[in-house]
């Protein structure tokens, strides 16, 4: 898994670059790198033979803006090819800068608009239950994406509901598009808060793929929560916790600077 | 399969246009499909579904006072099989839901049917936080989302089967209250896309939606008394509109259309993007609800206020003819 990280790493490194100078998401493309490679390393349950088998996991990536990493998983898990991800941002591409469902390439959610992927996952855990299906949904969100109503809308009904099939996996990078979330719009504990509105909650090293499966993997009687705590802009020095790179245009030479960081790790 | 007669229009006038679809027609497609399931956001016992929970309890979800949530869980249960339908207040489900409409039924396409009641001014003392006089024209500018609005208890019912039927997602606008009044005493073809011509005229033709039909229909033998012949359309599919209904009434010398919505952007607005892109249309008098908000009134007080009685529609047609 800490081998399928770098590669992800290194993958959406070159993706950035391709985008030349419309740029694109990095800082949460590179904080949410591990929690891609746990759940593409081993934690969903898919098969690419039946792409929507009524008994695979759901993962519904409601931060679209972390696609980099994303697409990157998905062709290392075998549902995107090379020109797929040759083909990010380009005009009449299928790849936007935010995912569009298409279950033939594994995207299961159109994300883009925050808060929206935790509310469309917690329907899908719904059915699952009522199918008996033994299926788990996973949703990813931003710590930032939590200042929005919904979130809390879609936390309370996971619990009403019982639904110890649903996961919400917080990428917690602690910066937002306008500066440090506890300056923008401090969350005080979100751990908390979760914990208040019934999740089982798990906090751990979003940089650490090995605690993050761990986590991931462990059933609960309830719904879980696991806050990630990350660094946006994770294995490149010049971008780690700077507001800037939330979107950006990455130049060759800052290209050939990354990518020697993160390959002598 | 549902159908209007003497009786069943009688039963669906008293039961209103909501307790038509939730005290009857929601049973039957309930009955026919275990994938069916109903969502409300705390709207259930004024929406008349204490029939249906006790008897599909397990196709039942009540998500409390979160409309945004209940379309996002819809869209989740759409997207693993199911046939869900959403409703509480047209106000809210449209407003306060109407990213999640967007994003979930139109950019994802996932096929929910969104029931939104007590639209127009029919709610009166409840006051302007209840009125819907901006959801047609909000519903209509999202791409993929078909709007359909009936004029009675009993074309709601058939409607909302229509509805069920479609792939696609819909926008169902209920109007009026309990005791509505009758438009169809007899079974007429519904469909996506479609309308019917309740009455034939030759001098003014009144495109109407809702339970305006049937004010248009009152409207329509006052002219009469007066030398007018007027035609009346029941526009109830708004989104498709059927152009082809309104290309054949180009040869009579007005044509009003008539709604419980503001003037802009609504049915009103539909009719006449169809005829400025062509020619030999007589003028179109547009009757619907002014851009403001209103002091604390009754229905029939708001009506008058609007210009909307059948006395002064039919005075303000034989002004413009």
């Amino acid at each position: 898994m800490k081998a399928l990280a770098k590669t992800l790493r290194l993958s959406a490194l070159q993706m950035a670059l391709n985008c030349g100078k419309n740029g694109s998401h990095l800082g949460a493309g590179l904080s949410s790198v591990e929690i891609f490679a746990a759940l593409y390393g081993g934690v969903l349950k898919y098969d690419l033979q039946n792409k929507e088998d009524e008994n695979r996991d759901r993962l519904v990536v409601s931060k679209g803006h972390c696609v980099l990493s994303y697409y990157s998983a998905l062709r290392q898990a075998g549902f995107l090819t090379d020109e797929d991800i040759a083909s990010f941002e380009t005009n009449g591409s299928h790849f936007h800068g935010h995912a569009m469902r298409n279950l033939e390439k594994g995207i299961e959610f159109s994300g883009g608009s925050l808060s929206m992927g935790m509310s469309f996952a917690v329907g899908q855990a719904l059915a699952c239950k009522k199918k008996g299906l033994s299926s788990r949904v996973f949703s990813i969100v931003g710590d930032g994406e939590c200042d929005e109503g919904l979130i809390w809308e879609a936390a309370m009904s996971a619990a009403n509901y019982g639904l110890n099939n649903f996961v919400i996996i917080v990428d917690r990078n602690k910066l937002q598009y306008d500066g440090p979330t506890a300056e923008v719009m401090n969350q005080i504990d979100l751990g908390d808060k979760f914990r208040a509105f019934g999740f089982d909650v798990r906090v751990v090293d979003g940089h650490d793929v090995d605690a993050l499966a761990k986590v991931l993997r462990a059933p609960s009687e309830k719904p879980v929560c696991v806050i990630a705590d990350t660094i946006k802009g994770k294995g490149v020095s010049f971008m780690e916790g700077v507001k800037t790179w939330h979107h950006s245009v990455l130049t060759q030479e800052q290209y050939d600077q990354a990518v020697k960081e993160v390959e002598n790790v | 399969m549902f159908e209007i007669n003497r009786m069943t229009a009688r039963t669906c006038s008293m039961l209103g246009q909501r307790g038509s679809i939730f005290g009857l027609a929601a049973l039957d497609a309930a009955k026919e499909d275990d994938k069916f399931v109903l969502l409300t956001a705390d709207l259930a016992t004024l929406s008349g579904m204490d029939r249906y929970i006790k008897t599909y309890a397990d196709q039942f979800i009540n998500v409390g006072i979160a409309e945004q949530n209940m379309v996002g869980i819809s869209a989740g249960l759409a997207a693993e099989g199911y046939h869900p339908v959403v409703t509480t207040y047209a106000t809210f489900v449209t407003m306060r839901s109407c990213e999640q409409i967007r994003h979930y039924l139109g950019y994802m396409q996932q096929k929910v049917v969104v029931v939104g009641s007590g639209a127009g001014l029919s709610q009166g003392f409840a006051g302007n936080t209840h009125y819907t006089i901006e959801d047609i024209s909000m519903m209509r500018a999202i791409p993929n989302l078909q709007i359909l609005s009936p004029a009675d208890g009993a074309s709601a019912a058939k409607l909302f089967h229509v509805a069920m039927a479609s792939d696609k997602p819909v926008y169902i606008r209920l109007t009026g209250n309990l005791n509505c009044p009758i438009a169809y005493k007899e079974d007429a073809p519904f469909s996506i896309g479609g309308s019917n011509k309740l009455r034939e005229g030759k001098d003014v033709t009144i495109i109407a939606c809702g339970t305006m039909v049937s004010t248009a229909l009152s409207a329509a033998k006052k002219l009469e008394d007066e030398g007018i012949e007027a035609s009346v359309i029941d526009m109830y599919s708004i989104k498709p509109l059927d152009k082809k209904a309104i290309m054949e009434v180009k040869d009579c010398r007005l044509i009003v259309s008539l709604e419980e919505h503001s003037k802009m952007g609504g049915l009103g607005a539909a009719v006449a993007e169809v005829m400025c892109e062509q020619t030999g249309f007589p003028r179109l008098l547009r009757l619907g609800i002014a851009d403001f908000f209103d002091l604390a009134c009754d229905y029939d007080g708001l009506l008058e206020q609007n210009r909307l009685t059948v006395h002064q529609i039919t005075e303000d047609i034989l002004k413009a003819l």
